[in-house]
């Protein structure tokens, strides 16, 4: 980790690593989705628009597993000072913000065909959107103090304070009686009640986006980096 | 009520999003990253 912790070395790696990602996660959501929509099978409950899953899902492992991301980096910026940990936590929340308003779009699309509503007051759904107003703060909050000239440290510590909602929102489906359906694969089991027709699209999508999720957070830090350093050099200049 | 129409409109959303950040994020890196060129060009 301390090996990252030098800008030039980073970007030795993530140079090379930006397009690797971003093209191989394009391939592999097209691919998928290309499946999902016109190979895999209906449900033989919901029909045909368990197809949704394969935009859904992704979009919502992404928008937790931003964050979870964002809270490491904010922890390791207020514990370590790692010089790119800050960069890192501010490049992952406006992907993580967006994949979280992805999921919560998709699924009041998905929630109509199958549950009769868009929407519904229940603990899933309404912690994803609570998850999706940490983001906004968490943006607002870093911008307002990088603008006082601050090194973004309150907005590392609502960082790690905001993470408190992820297992809130993983566990929503076992605590309280919600209209979403319960969790259907489980990393920590190895297991799945999908069915393996439907499973395997559904892990190559959000394998794509994930990919591409690393891919866009990287250019965010190189463009954080490179103003950096414009800055730097300016005020050398002036 | 077809469930087509809200499979299309979520993957349309999803590609808009996806796409639409893919680009402002690649876009801010190479004018940044630019601007860094020009710098050591101009020194």
């Amino acid at each position: 980790m301390q090996t990252l912790a030098n800008p030039a070395r980073f970007l030795k790696i993530a140079r090379p690593l930006t397009p690797v990602l971003g093209w191989g996660g394009a391939l592999l959501i097209v691919g998928a989705l290309a499946v999902g929509l016109f190979v895999a099978p209906r449900d033989y409950l919901q029909g045909e628009s368990v197809r949704i899953i394969y935009v859904h899902v992704p979009a919502a492992w992404l928008g937790m597993g931003g964050w979870t991301g964002l809270a490491i980096a904010s922890f390791m910026q207020l514990v370590w000072r790692h010089p790119l940990a800050a960069i890192a936590a501010r490049a992952i929340a406006v992907p993580g913000a967006v994949f979280a308003a992805l999921c919560l779009v998709t699924g009041s699309l998905w929630g109509k065909p199958t549950w009769g509503t868009y929407w519904q007051w229940d603990a899933r759904l309404t912690s994803m959107l609570i998850l999706l107003f940490l983001y906004i703060a968490y943006i607002a909050l870093d911008d307002a103090e990088r603008e006082r000239g601050g090194e973004g440290r309150i907005a590392a510590i609502f960082g790690l304070v905001g993470a408190i909602n992820i297992p809130i929102i993983h566990y929503s489906v076992e605590y309280w009686n919600t209209l979403h359906q319960g969790q259907s694969i489980s990393f920590l089991r190895a297991s799945s009640t999908v069915d393996a027709s439907m499973l395997w699209p559904l892990l190559v999508s959000a394998a794509g986006f994930s990919l591409l999720f690393g891919a866009i957070v990287l250019m965010r830090m190189r463009a954080a980096l490179a103003r950096q350093k414009v800055e730097a050099r300016l005020r050398r200049y002036s | 009520m077809s469930h087509w129409t809200f499979i299309l409109a979520s993957y349309a959303l999803t590609a808009l999003g996806t796409v639409g950040l893919t680009w402002w994020s690649w876009a801010s890196m190479r004018s940044a990253e630019r601007q860094v060129e020009d710098l050591r060009n101009d020194r």
